[in-house]
């Protein structure tokens, strides 16, 4: 990982507390927690399985140790094709909402800036709930989703190119009216669609959800979004230099201008792919990011990955919570509305250091 | 290191630059060499800025050229510039709490791009940095929680780990405190004697007088003056640029200026 941390033989010459080793030890403690609350989630369900036979039958799933023939086809199905998708679901969308959470804040150099800002999540709203009223079939509406996603943000830099200006704010107008542009299209498919039929399935997808995980989707949305989550951590020297004024960074040899759409696209290509697994999620790509700065220093090299942990360990819990929690499923971003502006108080209310 | 003039030269030939029909700054020439520390003095919208982005190569000017060691600025890559001339910004409020370590570390950026992680060099001239401006015990401390004289040396302190030789810096002394102000004009004098080219904007012509070798002069967009503070600076040229009347007076070597 890269970092600005000091080396332990050079630590003494400047007095720095050691506090990056200590640092890190919260991203190990984040991934151990994100392991157990992977297991913890396989066990639970309508139809709990105990926890040691739970670990037995993955031992033999992965290929050690033995397992009750009937009872392996049972547990198969229950936990390797129905659970373990969403599991995973569940961990690749939170992490990757909160990484381009913390990539945007960083490219806008605004702690505040969620990853809608430049329209991805009103584009991927548009072209899900077009597809829909088209009557396309399952795999097609996330991959028309996506697709507009990212169509949304290139309109929005695409305006704010128009000024021959690469300031922010420019950049942030552009997103705005990306943003006015594609709701006012999703109103149209909205009032053209069956208010019987069509208009409720709208409704509920932009609530978002991990229920409907198409394993078709998640097959081949899951490797690129991974890819992409790693991609981004490994970034975290590059983020950090755009946080810079533009001045100060080209002044330090830094290609900014490039960095900063090569950033921007990579985010929102993160974002439109969490959108075509679980709808529209809220507030993860803001929340946690602010969470994960209460534990690391906001070096992006570690902040990021923290993001991701963090995200994955919140998104998994909420989508636990969401379908064990009633009889029915609670759409899961009704909850990480509720849990995420409970949190976020909290968060304001504790965080120190700073810019406010 | 001698003061001589050994080292990489900035120099700025014919430069122009106009924003529409707006001229902003017309033909101008000097020179920033190894030892110098010059005070570039001017009223506000006189074109300081503009100059400070032409020379650093942030803004391409519309005739004229800038020259780094006799090749010019822009067909040299940024990174390549960059372990030359160093720039330092009025201090600023960043949006995140970066320690000052990380803030004095990205001074490393142009030698160790944005790919690798910083290396024991790089370390080695981060703490260089600290110690030559005198806040290694600030190391650790946030950025953000500093006061604007602090603030104002972490980033000089970036610009000294960044190795350049050359160093230009944006109203440095613009908000800080009497006493913050004297001691960072002493260590941009320091710097000079040890070999570093220094150019400084400025809004107090005193400040010229006190510790700069050269100053330059810019009026309207044109270079008024060039040469030793004193025999540039006196009333006549404060009534030019400022269209105020004040009396000079000489305490030997001071010289101050009195509203009269």
């Amino acid at each position: 990982m890269n970092d600005l941390s000091t080396p332990a033989s050079l630590r003494a010459d400047c007095r720095q507390p050691s506090r990056a080793d200590f640092r890190t030890r919260w991203f190990w403690g984040g991934a151990l927690l994100l392991l157990g609350t992977t297991i913890l989630s396989l066990a639970l369900g309508r139809y709990a399985v105990p926890l040691a036979e739970l670990l037995q039958f993955l031992g033999a799933w992965l290929g050690s140790g033995d397992f009750p023939h009937e009872r392996y086809a049972l547990l198969h199905s229950l936990v390797v094709e129905v659970r373990l998708p969403r599991v995973l679901a569940a961990i690749l969308v939170g992490a990757g909402l909160s990484v381009s959470g913390a990539a945007y804040q960083a490219v806008f150099r605004n702690p505040l800036v969620s990853p809608g800002l430049l329209g991805v999540l009103s584009g991927c709203a548009f072209g899900a709930a077009l597809g829909m009223v088209l009557g396309l079939g399952g795999a097609w509406i996330p991959l028309l989703g996506g697709v507009t996603g990212l169509l949304a943000v290139a309109v929005g830099v695409g305006i704010a190119g128009l000024f021959r200006n690469s300031s922010i704010l420019i950049l942030v107008l552009g997103g705005i009216v990306s943003n006015a542009l594609f709701n006012a299209l999703l109103s149209v498919v909205k009032y053209l669609a069956d208010p019987l039929d069509q208009l409720p399935s709208i409704v509920y997808w932009m609530l978002g959800s991990l229920s409907a995980v198409d394993s078709a989707v998640l097959a081949w949305t899951a490797p690129l979004l991974a890819l992409a989550i790693l991609a981004m951590c490994l970034l975290g020297r590059a983020i950090d230099a755009l946080s810079l004024s533009d001045e100060e960074a080209l002044s330090l040899g830094v290609p900014v201008r490039r960095l900063r759409y090569g950033i921007i696209a990579l985010a929102t290509l993160i974002s439109a792919l969490t959108v075509s697994i679980a709808g529209m999620v809220g507030w993860v790509g803001l929340l946690i990011p602010h969470l994960a700065r209460l534990l690391v220093d906001p070096a992006n090299a570690r902040l990021v990955p923290m993001s991701a942990c963090l995200g994955g360990l919140f998104l998994l819990v909420a989508d636990d919570l969401a379908r064990t929690l009633t009889r029915g499923e609670i759409p899961l971003g009704i909850l990480t509305e509720l849990l995420g502006a409970i949190a976020f108080v909290l968060v304001l209310n504790r965080v120190r250091r700073g810019w406010l | 290191m001698s003061a001589s003039a050994s080292g990489p030269v900035l120099e700025a030939r014919g430069l122009r630059y106009a924003l529409g029909p707006r001229s902003i700054l017309d033909d101008i020439s000097l020179r920033v060499r190894p030892g110098d520390c010059i005070a570039l003095l001017g009223a506000n919208g006189a074109g300081k800025s503009t100059l400070l982005k032409i020379l650093l190569g942030l803004l391409r000017p519309q005739a004229g050229e800038v020259l780094l060691d006799g090749a010019p600025l822009s067909g040299l890559g940024r990174r390549e510039v960059a372990r030359q001339l160093a720039y330092v910004p009025q201090s600023h409020t960043p949006s995140f709490p970066f320690t000052v370590t990380q803030i004095v570390g990205q001074g490393r950026l142009p030698f160790t791009g944005l790919g690798r992680a910083p290396g024991a060099d790089d370390w080695r001239a981060v703490n260089q940095a600290l110690a030559d401006m005198h806040i290694e015990h600030l190391a650790g401390r946030v950025y953000t929680e500093l006061s604007g004289g602090e603030r104002q040396r972490v980033l000089i302190a970036r610009a000294l780990a960044q190795q350049a030789r050359l160093i230009l810096l944006d109203e440095p002394i613009t908000g800080l405190d009497y006493g913050h102000q004297r001691r960072l004009l002493d260590h941009l004098q320091r710097l000079a004697e040890r070999g570093y080219g220094i150019l400084a904007t400025t809004h107090r012509p005193e400040h010229a007088l006190e510790s700069a070798n050269r100053a330059l002069v810019l009026h309207q967009g044109r270079l008024l003056a060039d040469g030793a503070p004193r025999a540039v600076i006196d009333a006549g040229l404060i009534d030019q640029l400022y269209q105020v009347k004040v009396r000079q007076i000489e305490v030997l070597p001071h010289r101050f200026f009195v509203p009269s």
